[in-house]
């Protein structure tokens, strides 16, 4: 929501993608977030993202509801169609949207309070129907905006700058996604580019309800020493468990992967995403074994990252409504009214 | 008093135990007689087991209203029977089950009961135990076609309609009938007094609820998006929506949908839905009652400062709270008129019967468009669920939709760059784009403060530019909803206001009061904000008599603030106990205004 505008410099050295667009090209404004936000980080691996995906900045939709994350939508791609709607209710916006056009790409900005306080009924409803979209959740365990209150993302016991310990239960995304359904589920850091790309990209193309779980410090209210979302503690306890790959469409698998730790799986456009587990016991297609490994590390302590569930196979929203693949916004309104003189045959009925 | 072809018919039976059907065949035989009928639901909010009423009113002249008597109760809730003896107009009739004979119905006499053993009869001639209760239903109509001398060849034909090819249904059913008839016949004078006599009344008339045909409206509109929540009195609107759309939207190659239904986890999600489907250009709407306005708001005020269309049906319900969901009221004019926190308002439209909820529908959606905001329907309970006999509607096949300023993908490609909030044509209409049209169509929606090239801005003077535009677009709005109804008797300086619903007991009135040598001119409002048809009116009056169903004069205060209404001719005349309202209550209230004018 910057209103200081980013000044277009050319630079005519600067890779460009096959639509002929540099990286610039799919930038915001100017971020007003903090100094050293992790939302900023992840504004900027959404831009590599979209920007080697080859994306017509106009074909994608980023649609927001209110806060520091709810913010970044205007932070990049400027040339996209954005939408940032009231609080907590980005999904059901993002669920109508794609409803009358299913031609667009979805990405949902949320955070923590977003989609875990406010907009908890919205999000958990927007994974029963596998919407279609990409949602990123920029996870830091507090309300930014309103200086540092916790969100229902707050581990037992993280400390705030001034008062008591967390005690009550955080609300973890990534298991309430596994034991709802959803169809693409990772979790990442924002200080973890390397990681995060591909996952984005993964999330982009997959066809269905794919959540990122971001942890993005609160350099303000939420990076001290104590806090279980900061920097320091985020680095020193996670683990990557799935590492992925994206291969775009009519490439080949290349790099060698290790025997028994590659899992290929084929997107909907025809690109792959190649799964590298860390873990080897770890098997991202079944939702039980995935939870229980979840919850088995995080009473450790630890925050495990990756794409930790995956299934391509099931319908998304429009596919389990029956519709027409054309968007129905596109369809003219004279298809869809009954015969001409038909009204008279309706009313007979009732006589 | 009751007569030939003006009687009231109220029928006490227990809600989940079929009646309705039986009461929808008698109503609909009368009907095929010629003869005009009103019916009317007076149910629990309840799925079983409850009292439960219907009311046919009889009326030769083809009054819209419920009227206040009933001349022939029929009683078949033993829970009920005291209260259903009190209402019996004098000198009308009641026909109970007198299976189990009760003395204590005897007490009036100024009535005449009727008893008929019914379940008896049901008993002797039917097996099993839901099937006796059905055909008790079936059969009291059998005895009121007796003693009101109904054509039992339509009732024939109106069975042989509903079961087509079940032949035994047909005979059974007509054994029922039968065997109320009979009993009647052999028992009683018949036919009464008040009979139905066959006339030429009902021609080109449909007898429909609100709902469906807002519903129907919907469909003609080319809505294809339709998010909701069940609330009551609106559920039917989306039911009916979706069993019209399976008949006329879907792909007969493919079997596939051109619409789509999504039933949210709220109300909140409900108009997210349709914001986002309008956003994207498809045309959207949300059926919905009282509580899920409340819930709504937020979103509302979002969707007039961003300016998105977007339909929004309130079938409005007894508020305040969860109040008497079953029952009418227009008490959400006020909240919906200025849902939302900050300056707003809203357009809102008032059909009066279900014709109009068909062609409210299309224009709401034509409106929506052309002026970028939200158009409430304020319909209600006793419009959406009651059965109207109206004027079958017409649909013009040469329709064309109002998309309102939409810029095409050529019209982006002649443009240098395009700003979203500009008002390039003076009428406070900025134009738009629809998302993945155009690489230079795309713009941010947003409900923070943004400047007329919809940039964020946290200046004053910008964000002012903006909402002063809103209000400029508000005049425009005034300009294009639609006009009153009005009437003028003879020239005087008195005249009933009314809006909605209240439609038809003010027109019923008016015709008493002339009776009475009582002349009063007519304006029925049909949208908010009021154009200059209504303020001419209201100026021109020295005393309006404001008819709305409420308790705090809504309608009136609604006047007094957007044409600044002179409240002193303003006389309130307030119905607010639920039900719908009658010309008696309309009447009687004139005549008592009148004469505290006189006196003072």
């Amino acid at each position: 929501m910057s209103y200081i505008a980013k000044p277009k410099v050319s630079h005519p050295k600067l890779p460009k993608n096959k639509l002929g667009l540099t990286e610039r090209d799919y930038e915001g404004s100017v971020s007003t977030l903090c100094a050293g936000c992790g939302h900023d980080s992840i504004t900027s691996a959404i831009i590599q993202a979209v920007f080697e995906l080859d994306i017509e900045p106009h074909r994608l939709a980023k649609i927001s509801g209110i806060g520091c994350s709810s913010k970044t939508p205007t932070y990049f791609m400027s040339e996209s169609h954005g939408f940032n709607s009231v609080h907590g209710r980005m999904p059901s916006v993002t669920t109508g949207a794609n409803a009358a056009n299913r031609d667009l790409m979805y990405v949902g900005v949320s955070g923590d309070g977003d989609s875990l306080s406010i907009g908890a009924g919205q999000f958990v409803h927007a994974i029963r129907r596998n919407l279609n979209m990409c949602y990123l959740i920029e996870n830091n365990g507090v309300y930014g905006l309103t200086k540092g209150q916790f969100s229902a993302s707050a581990d037992i016991g993280s400390k705030p700058k001034k008062g008591l310990a967390n005690q009550q239960e955080p609300i973890d995304a990534v298991s309430t996604a596994l034991s709802l359904g959803a169809t693409y589920i990772g979790r990442s850091f924002s200080g973890d580019k390397e990681q995060l790309v591909p996952l984005i990209k993964g999330a982009m193309l997959h066809k269905g309800f794919a959540l990122l779980d971001i942890i993005s410090p609160c350099v303000t209210f939420n990076d001290h020493e104590g806090s279980t979302k900061s920097y320091a503690h985020t680095r020193q306890f996670y683990h990557h468990v799935v590492d992925m790959d994206y291969i775009p469409p009519a490439k080949e698998i290349k790099a060698d992967y290790e025997k028994g730790s590659a899992m290929p799986i084929k997107l909907h456009d025809g690109s792959k995403i190649v799964l590298r587990k860390v873990d080897k016991e770890y098997d991202p297609s079944s939702r039980a074994k995935a939870f229980k490994y979840l919850r088995e590390r995080s009473n450790a302590g630890e925050i495990i990252t990756g794409l930790l569930y995956v299934n391509e196979g099931r319908p998304e929203m429009h596919d389990l409504m029956g519709n027409v693949d054309t968007p129905l916004s596109k369809l003219s309104l004279d298809s869809l009214r009954p015969p001409d003189g038909e009204l008279e045959r309706i009313l007979r009925g009732y006589r | 008093m009751a007569a030939v072809n003006d009687v009231v018919i109220k029928i006490a039976t227990v809600n989940g135990t079929g009646s309705a059907s039986a009461n929808g065949l008698l109503r609909k035989a009368i009907f095929r007689m010629g003869v005009p009928v009103v019916g009317k639901n007076f149910f629990p909010s309840n799925i079983q087991g409850l009292p439960t009423w219907y009311e046919i009113r009889v009326t030769a002249d083809g009054y819209q209203a419920r009227s206040n008597r009933t001349d022939l109760m029929v009683a078949m809730n033993a829970q009920t029977y005291a209260k259903d003896m009190a209402e019996v107009t004098s000198g009308g009739w009641l026909v109970y089950d007198s299976t189990w004979p009760r003395s204590q119905l005897l007490d009036r006499e100024d009535i005449t009961v009727l008893g008929i053993p019914f379940s008896k009869l049901c008993n002797e001639n039917f097996d099993g135990v839901r099937t006796r209760i059905l055909m008790k239903n079936i059969a009291y109509v059998g005895a009121i076609a007796a003693l009101l001398d109904l054509d039992l060849e339509v009732i024939t034909q109106l069975l042989e309609e509903t079961f087509g090819d079940k032949k035994h249904l047909v005979a059974s059913n007509m054994e029922a009938i039968r065997i109320g008839y009979d009993y009647a016949t052999e028992n009683f004078p018949c036919p009464l007094e008040a009979s139905v006599m066959a006339m030429d009344n009902t021609k080109d008339q449909v007898i429909m609820d609100g709902n469906t045909a807002a519903a129907l409206g919907c469909v003609y509109a080319g809505a294809t998006v339709g998010a909701w929540y069940p609330i009551t009195p609106s559920t039917s609107l989306m039911d009916s929506f979706r069993s019209f759309c399976a008949k006329y939207r879907v792909d007969s190659e493919t079997d596939k949908r051109t619409y789509a239904i999504i039933q949210a986890e709220d109300e909140l999600a409900a108009i997210g839905m349709v914001l986002g489907a309008s956003w994207m250009g498809a045309r959207s709407f949300t059926p919905t009652s009282g509580p899920g306005i409340s819930l709504m708001t937020e979103f509302i005020g979002l969707a007039y400062y961003a300016e998105i269309p977007a339909v929004i049906f309130n079938v409005q319900r007894t508020g305040p709270s969860t109040g008497m969901p079953t029952r009418t009221q227009q008490a959400d004019i006020l909240s919906c008129a200025y849902a939302s926190h900050g300056d707003t308002k809203h357009i809102l439209l008032f059909p009066a019967n279900p014709a109009e909820c068909f062609t409210t529908a299309v224009q709401s959606f034509d409106l929506a468009e052309r002026l970028q905001t939200p158009v409430m329907v304020l319909s209600d309970l006793d419009i959406g669920m009651n059965d109207w006999m109206v004027p079958e509607f017409e649909w013009d096949d040469e329709y064309v939709p109002d998309r309102g300023k939409v810029l095409s993908a050529d019209d982006l490609d002649q443009m240098d760059k395009f700003y979203r909030y500009l008002d390039s044509d003076g009428d406070g209409i900025p134009y738009r784009t629809l998302p993945g049209e155009h690489p230079k169509g795309s713009f941010f929606t947003r409900g923070s403060g943004h400047n007329k090239l919809g940039g964020y801005t946290e200046d004053g003077s910008e964000y002012q530019e903006v909402v002063d535009r809103l209000l400029l677009k508000w005049e425009t709005a005034r300009t294009l909803v639609p006009k009153p109804e009005i009437i003028y008797s003879k020239d005087n300086k008195a005249a009933i206001l009314t809006v909605g619903s209240g439609n038809g007991g003010c027109k019923e009135a008016l015709d008493r009061l002339a009776s009475k040598n009582i002349g009063l001119n007519y304006c029925r409002v049909k949208a908010f904000p009021f154009g200059e048809e209504v303020k001419g009116f209201v100026e021109k009056h020295e005393v309006i008599y404001v008819v709305e169903q409420n308790r705090d004069a809504q309608l009136k205060t609604l006047l007094m603030l957007d044409i600044e209404a002179n409240p002193d001719k303003l006389v309130s005349l307030l119905h607010y106990n639920g039900m719908p309202l009658n010309a008696g209550f309309v009447v009687d209230s004139v005549l008592k205004e009148m004469a505290k004018a006189c006196a003072a």
